[in-house]
């Protein structure tokens, strides 16, 4: 392939890149870059060159040891996801924005400790990026068949370009934002495609090779069995290969944790916790699948290619050993983009390490402090962008000096042992109080030094003066120092080696530098909240302890030139609406300070904002008993609060009952008066016209026909007045469920004939029809005596209320599926809307309390109500209705 | 001869009272509603009028208001019969203009004795 082709299909591609990244970060909001799927793909830059290339080469050379580096992270998943939540929620508590940032944080924002985490993962990243351009290189060599450009200098040499426009891009979307523990959609979403990318091109390379080339995984291992060697390269090695695969193991296992950039996309870039759980198995998967074709283009090559050739690159040579270019084609962007996003992730992690845990809190503080929030986001952003390419620059040059001579798989276990020194204090710091920052410190300086002695310098030595005795002979000759072999244990690899006693030291120095010192109360407040966060979570504002005097006005004026006054002051603003602290407070409490100090950390890192900070508040020293019994106060005031809030809750809600209640009880209370009113009033009507005409039959010339007359009018509202104390004590009973119901089975139409006969005089006398349509015979369960009732409470009802000659009641009956319907229907005058919901109430009385008398004493409908609600029926007046009263009941049907 | 309206809408009431009145030499006159019970006044003028405030179309308290309006009917009596007993009630009642209130259940004897005293 002519090298213009290749380098325009790397234009292309980066062009796509950008657009994939501008797309995401205008849709920021979207499902397609918020889902769990994104978050476990982005984890997938796990992988980078050295498991695309370098996995095939150390398979050809030592076989499935290249499982190790993967088994780590399959066997930590679980424990990972469990350890992730606690690191996620601290971080997203803290606005921790990197893990110098996590590490420095826990050990009380320790500015030298965070400056010494920088310079551990510079250490590790920049040699691994530096390993990313040389298979960039060396793939670009392969691909075009071209050797004469990385030795030509570097304006000749492609590399160095793809660098820079890596460079360019993660300058431009990494500081979109100057609050470092902002997301960046943008880079995410092209990680995470392009981690789809590196693994389909794979395993499109890893079918081709074993069923193209062979015919299926039995026939490579077939051919492979006939090679030299093959026993030693499948086997485990017996006990002393087993330590180196144990180690390898531990180191992944680390390096999953501890990688700038692993933490970088599994903690800063989380969205919630939730995607956690999809990565149990779908990162383990993907590791998987990344794998299950290796062992086979390893074998194939061995049988393919002649033994001169890099075995790193198998999985390029063998297609383009078939002339098949557009297969090594993919299979160089695949390895391309697996580059891209490891050299992106990570510079963006560092350049973010290096601004806010070494530049700025060294040496830009005092500038920012006096500078204004346009100024300082700019050097900020400026800080980080320069960063950026220094960062890229120095990998770039790092490989054209060193790498000539490493493998990518020596590099990248170079880089897990060194980044693997912050083990000791990142996971005691998780789950041990005691830890404190002198001891981490310590605990990292001599890791790396034992580093730097067993693995490192060998190489430089080789390098620079071309002589082994220093590896061979030992310091000053001194067999038990030689840096690979030390005190004498000659059966590891030299990275084992080195893993083995570094981090022997590294925890040795930490444990006991721990046990033997004190941290100051910083330290021990932060230990605090990380180790017992499921504690703490719920504090406000961290539970941060903090004693001391400050004006929060200091405060403002501090944050206006990093935040801006807008954003200051609406954070103010919620802040006391949190916490329900007066506009007017001038004095600062602790969680003003720890708020304010969260809202810096995002953009200068947590040691400089808590340099900051002290610069405008008078700190005190806090004894550790303080501590302790000011996180209790906070636990116990908190859960104070919460009980109260609950209790006044429940108040309200009580109050508000009561007051529904008593509404009702005068509701009743006024319906019963208004009742006994009516009552009163009824019964007094019979009684004074018996009074009345008792009276005046005292006359005794009144002649014998009229005397006649008046004695039955005696008899007549003395019958009245029996049957309105019977409806009231009928009420009543039926009120209160006494009253028994004798339910037989009857048939409905002769009931309602008996009520039609009931009435059927007085209609008559009034000129009123009344028709039943008795055209379906429906047997009910019901008590005859009450039903009857209802039927003559509503036909006296709509007599009532039709004209004399003209007035029409119609009995309807209809079947339901549980129950029979009956209708009675009237051409009266109707009962008005807003009356249908009160009619049937208990003591309901018509508005209009003067003109009342044609409606009855009240509580005629109350009454049947009861009755059918006795049956397990309902009554209602029907809305639709609009020729005049049509009220409706039903009542069980037997079955 | 002395004109009397009695306004009730109960029959037995109406017809104890307009035997104890007649039995006076008075000439009676009966209304079941308010709107009758005005018809009537008008026509005839009566001195007396009994009063039901609860009746149905217009009540007691309307009619004796439309009476009221009328000049020629300014001479006119008009005692209210009601089972409304409460104070505030009569109160109400003598408020409009009332000349008496009777709260039911009445004596006739005291009834026919009021109104002689009235119309005296």
């Amino acid at each position: 392939m002519s090298n213009y082709l290749l380098i325009l299909i790397i234009v292309c591609y980066l062009a796509f890149l950008f657009f994939i990244a501008f797309y995401a970060e205008k849709n920021r909001k979207s499902k397609w870059v918020n889902n769990p799927y994104i978050y476990v793909l982005s984890l997938a830059v796990y992988c980078t060159a050295w498991t695309y290339y370098g996995s095939v080469g150390i398979a050809s050379k030592s076989g499935i040891s290249f499982l190790t580096i993967y088994l780590g992270p399959v066997i930590a998943l679980p424990l990972w996801i469990v350890i992730m939540r606690k690191i996620i929620r601290i971080s997203k508590q803290q606005k921790i924005s990197s893990i110098a940032d996590f590490i420095s944080m826990r050990y009380g924002n320790n500015r030298l400790l965070g400056a010494l985490v920088t310079a551990t993962c510079l250490l590790a990243t920049i040699p691994y990026i530096s390993l990313q351009l040389k298979a960039v290189s060396e793939t670009f060599e392969i691909i075009t068949g071209d050797h004469s450009y990385s030795t030509t200098g570097i304006l000749d040499d492609s590399t160095f370009y793809i660098a820079l426009l890596i460079a360019i891009f993660v300058a431009f979307f990494g500081t979109l934002s100057t609050d470092a523990s902002q997301r960046k959609k943008g880079i995410i979403a092209t990680v995470a495609l392009e981690s789809i990318l590196k693994l389909v091109f794979f395993l499109v390379i890893g079918i081709y090779v074993t069923f193209y080339l062979f015919n299926g995984t039995g026939d490579v291992y077939e051919q492979a069995l006939q090679t030299e060697n093959f026993k030693q390269l499948s086997s485990f090695g017996g006990l002393e290969n087993g330590f180196n695969w144990l180690f390898t193991i531990c180191l992944s296992f680390f390096a999953i944790f501890l990688l700038p950039r692993q933490f970088h996309v599994a903690v800063v870039e989380n969205e919630t916790e939730r995607h956690l759980k999809k990565a149990i198995w779908l990162f383990p998967l993907y590791l998987l699948l990344f794998n299950v074709f290796v062992i086979f283009i390893a074998w194939a090559g061995n049988i393919k290619l002649s033994e001169n050739v890099n075995p790193d690159y198998y999985t390029l040579l063998l297609p383009l050993q078939e002339g098949n270019v557009f297969l090594s084609g993919l299979v160089f962007i695949g390895g391309f983009s697996a580059v891209i996003s490891m050299i992106v992730v990570s510079t963006l992690a560092l350049s973010t390490m290096v601004s806010n845990n070494v530049i700025i809190p060294y040496g830009f503080l005092k500038k920012m402090v006096e500078g204004n929030l346009e100024d300082n986001s700019k050097n900020i952003k400026n800080i980080r962008r320069i960063a950026v390419f220094t960062l890229i620059i120095s990998a770039y040059f790092f490989y054209v000096e060193f790498s000539t001579q490493l493998s990518l798989y020596s590099i990248g276990l170079i880089s897990f042992v060194v980044i693997s020194q912050l083990a000791p204090s990142f996971f005691f710091g998780l789950f041990w109080r005691r830890g404190t920052a002198k001891a981490a410190k310590t605990g990292i300086v001599i890791g790396l030094l034992v580093v730097v002695y067993t693995l490192i310098s060998p190489i430089v030595v080789d390098a620079i003066n071309q002589d082994n005795t220093f590896e061979t002979q030992g310091l000053f000759g001194a067999k038990w120092l030689r840096p690979s072999q030390l005190f004498g244990i000659d059966y590891l690899t030299p990275e084992s080696n080195a893993f083995l006693w570094s981090l022997s030291f590294n925890l040795l120095g930490f444990v006991s530098i721990s046990v033997l010192s004190k941290g100051n109360y910083r330290e021990r407040n932060y230990a605090e909240i990380f180790v017992h966060n499921e504690n703490y979570e719920n504090l406000q504002e961290g539970a941060f302890v903090w004693k001391g005097e400050a004006y929060v006005t200091d405060i403002k004026e501090l944050l206006y030139r990093f935040l801006g006054e807008q954003r200051t002051n609406r954070a103010f603003y919620i802040f006391n609406r949190k916490y329900n602290i007066s506009e007017t407070e001038e004095k600062a409490d602790a969680r003003l300070i720890n708020f304010s100090e969260k809202l810096l950390t995002g953009s200068i890192g947590s040691a400089s904002a808590k340099i900051l900070l002290s610069s405008v508040s008078k700190e005190k020293p806090i004894s550790l008993v303080e501590v302790l019994n000011i996180l209790e106060d906070t636990k116990e005031t908190k859960a104070n609060n919460k009980l109260l809030v609950e209790k006044s809750a429940e108040l309200s809600n009580m109050a508000n009952q009561l007051k529904i209640v008593n509404q009702e009880l005068r509701n009743q209370d006024k319906q019963k008066d208004d009742f006994l009113d009516t009552v009163a009033h009824e019964l007094k009507t019979p009684i004074t016209s018996i009074k009345a005409a008792s009276e005046v039959l005292e006359d005794e010339e009144m002649p014998p026909e009229l005397r006649k007359r008046f004695l039955k009018n005696i008899s007549k509202d003395t019958d009245r007045l029996a049957v309105l104390i019977h409806n009231i004590l009928d009420l009543e009973k039926l009120s209160s469920d006494r009253a028994e119901l004798d339910v037989k089975s009857h048939e409905i139409n002769s009931t309602i004939q008996k009520a039609i006969n009931g009435i059927s005089q007085i209609a008559n006398k009034r000129g009123v029809k009344v028709l039943f349509e008795n055209d379906i015979l429906l047997t009910g369960l019901y008590d005859e005596d009450r039903i009857l009732q209802v039927f003559t409470n509503l036909l006296s009802n709509s007599l009532k209320f039709t004209e004399e000659n003209k007035g029409i009641i119609k009995i309807q009956l209809e079947e339901n599926d549980e129950t029979i319907e009956v209708a009675v229907a009237d051409n009266g005058k109707g009962i008005p809307k807003e009356e249908h919901n009160y009619i049937f109430e208990k003591f309901y009385q018509s508005k209009n309390q003067n003109t009342k008398k044609p409606q009855g004493s009240g509580f005629g409908l109350a009454i049947c109500k009861k009755i059918i609600e006795s049956h397990k029926g309902s009554i209602w007046a029907d809305a639709t209705y609009t020729d005049g009263a049509r009220m409706v009941f039903t009542i069980p049907k037997l079955k | 001869m002395k004109k009397i309206l009695i306004v009730d809408d109960e029959p037995n009431i109406v017809m104890s009272l307009e035997y104890a009145f007649k039995k006076k030499d008075f000439e009676v006159f009966i209304a079941r509603d308010g709107k009758e019970a005005l018809e009537i006044a008008h026509k005839q003028t009566p001195h007396i009028i009994l009063l039901d405030i609860m009746m149905p179309q217009m009540d007691g308290y309307e009619t004796l208001q439309k009476i009221k309006e009328n000049k020629e009917l300014k001479e006119t009596k008009i005692i209210f019969l009601s089972a409304k007993s409460k104070l505030a009630d009569v109160e109400k009642g003598m408020k409009l203009g009332a000349d008496g209130y009777m709260t039911k259940p009445f004596s006739i004897k005291k009834i026919v004795k009021d109104v002689e005293q009235l119309i005296a």
